[in-house]
């Protein structure tokens, strides 16, 4: 009976006795969630356009993290630094499609997903030889990111939120409805949901394999930035980073690959749910929980939606 | 056989030319040393057992694979291999014998596709659905509306297609290529799968789209009946070999194509 108090009971009556507890775990689950989502619609747009699971996702993250702090140290203003990490991302998006996609047209997916694992420790490789493997601090402070925290008295207590997330939440959010507003409502945007569906058909009526793939490599090169900016000022820029992308499996896992909403939903389910599990639940057992609770969240949720909150249920017909 | 009245359009010069060409897989050769040619105006029919390489010969007409020997002439311009892209740009449109369609768009939404590659105005106006792209894509819409009004599908436009049988998904697919206003339109095996009343639908499409806009077509096809209907001339392929070539009735008399057929005794 103890035990079933403390699992069912407890937690809420805590939730209930600190909102401001509450309100600051909440928050702090809001931030990592949108980061979780901003990874995961990575995977989305690359998995929408070529049914390709793209496995370096995690590591252009750090690539991209790792290039605009490169540049910098290197002499450059760090605005010019993020005006040619943008650039050097649509190289790679550029070099991918021309070098491993390309030649590996019309192969099944398992070979393009292997593929990106050599895309990956190419990336970690070519990454280390450019910059070195030591960890480093990102520039927030000369992109304008702003510093410090606002603190709230409310809810009984004191809420504190990083100015550094709300800036992080404002831009992904702008990004994620830009993205959608694009994919929408623009030709490309139906072109690309053409290629989602069928290559051959695709191709018939003159479109263009080669720029969408190019398009939506870039577009997840740019997400790979803006979420590599954000998780390099909270820890530090380093290869240690790439673990975070296994942290968008339970999300797409739970939204749905092929759905840009599900990506957000997901990811803030995820991260909210970690938090409050962490949290409230975790000292139960012993804490710890970061790794794992994830994925439980995934698999509870799996057993009632098997293709995910936002997944097309397929019927195929036999 | 067509009625002597025929089509308004007169059939005339060489649209399309396939000379000599040879393409084959590893070690198996799917098409070797064919050469015939699509006349403007007119519906061209291939037809050949099964394996016979009619499927491989459309494939390479539209680039989608490319030929070891030989060249393709459209248009007056000559090529030795054709690209996707560029048979799409230069009025090349397809159906394909298993149905492609975009499953998770509706029927509107995919023959709104076959317009891709005649919009071009700027994608930041489109994204704000101002101004002139706003004007295109209404004056595109007004296009695949009659289109969709000629093929009689309009109850069906805002269904996704992967929900429709399949007699209707074929002719949302013929949607979409006519929505590219081709200048040749190849189709795979229009009435594959059919039953008898939609295959003759789709026949009278056929008949329709080559007299209402004058589109040339070339077509695969296995069921004779309907090929010696539909069709102005016939090429028959046999392991990838040309057999014979001519008027449906030239063609049905013909001994190579009637041992190809029925089978020889060797």
């Amino acid at each position: 009976m103890h035990l079933l108090y403390m699992i069912f009971i407890d937690p809420f009556v805590q939730m209930g006795q600190a909102p401001d507890l509450l309100a600051q775990t909440l928050w702090e689950g809001l931030v990592g969630g949108m980061l979780y989502a901003l990874i995961a619609l990575g995977f989305v747009l690359i998995f929408k356009a070529s049914g390709v699971f793209n496995f370096a996702q995690g590591i252009m993250v750090v690539f991209a993290a790792l290039t605009l702090v490169g540049l910098h140290d290197a002499g450059l203003n760090a605005f010019l630094a993020l005006g040619l990490t943008i650039v050097v991302m649509f190289g790679l998006a550029f070099t991918v499609e021309r070098v491993v996609l390309r030649p590996l047209v019309n192969q099944p997916d398992i070979i393009l997903f292997m593929a990106t694992f050599g895309i990956t420790y190419f990336l970690i490789g070519f990454g280390e030889f450019v910059f070195g493997g030591d960890p480093k601090v990102m520039v927030t402070e000369d992109l304008f990111l702003p510093q410090g925290s606002i603190t709230y008295k409310t809810l009984g207590g004191i809420v504190q939120l990083q100015k550094i997330d709300i800036a992080a939440v404002i831009i992904a959010s702008i990004m994620v409805a830009a993205l959608a507003v694009f994919f929408s409502k623009t030709r490309i945007g139906r072109a690309l949901r053409a290629v989602a569906d069928s290559h051959s058909a695709a191709l018939s009526v003159g479109i263009s394999l080669e720029q969408i793939w190019v398009i939506v490599w870039f577009a997840a090169g740019l997400v790979a930035l803006v979420t590599g900016i954000f998780w390099g000022a909270r820890s530090d820029v380093s290869f240690a980073l790439e673990i975070i992308a296994l942290k968008a499996l339970p999300v797409l896992i739970l939204g749905g690959f092929t759905s840009i909403p599900g990506a957000i939903v997901g990811g803030l389910i995820i991260g909210i749910g970690e938090k409050l599990g962490e949290f409230y639940w975790g000292p139960l057992v012993g804490g710890g929980t970061d790794a794992w609770f994830a994925y439980v969240i995934a698999l509870v949720f799996l057993l009632f939606r098997p293709q995910g909150l936002f997944g097309e249920k397929i019927i195929e017909r036999v | 056989m067509r009625a002597p009245s025929g089509p308004d359009v007169a059939v005339g010069d060489v649209l399309l030319s396939v000379e000599r060409v040879s393409l084959s897989f590893g070690g198996v050769n799917a098409v070797s040393d064919v050469s015939f040619d699509i006349r403007k105006g007119e519906i061209r029919a291939i037809i050949g057992p099964n394996g016979a390489g009619k499927t491989s010969m459309l494939n390479v007409i539209n680039g989608f694979y490319q030929p070891q020997q030989g060249r393709i002439t459209f248009k007056g311009e000559s090529h030795t291999k054709m690209r996707p892209y560029e048979a799409a740009h230069g009025g090349i449109a397809r159906t394909f014998q298993n149905v492609a369609l975009f499953r998770g768009m509706t029927a509107l939404d995919n023959i709104m596709a076959g317009r891709s590659l005649k919009m071009n105005k700027n994608f930041f106006w489109q994204l704000l659905r101002y101004g002139p792209a706003m004007r295109e894509e209404v004056e595109h819409r007004r296009r695949v509306e009659e289109i969709i009004d000629f093929l009689k599908i309009q109850e069906i436009r805002r269904t996704p297609v992967g929900r429709l049988p399949y007699g209707l998904q074929k002719r949302v697919e013929l949607g979409r290529a006519l929505a590219m206003e081709p200048e040749l339109l190849l189709l795979d095996e229009p009435m594959a799968g059919m039953n008898m009343e939609e295959k003759e639908d789709m026949s009278r499409f056929v008949l329709d789209v080559n007299d209402h806009y004058g589109t040339t077509i070339a077509l695969i096809e296995h069921d004779m009946g309907v090929v010696m209907d539909l069709s102005d001339r016939v090429v028959v392929l046999d392991h990838g070999i040309k057999i014979a070539d001519g008027s449906p009735d030239e063609v049905k008399t013909n001994q190579a194509v009637i041992d190809a057929y029925l089978g020889v005794a060797h």
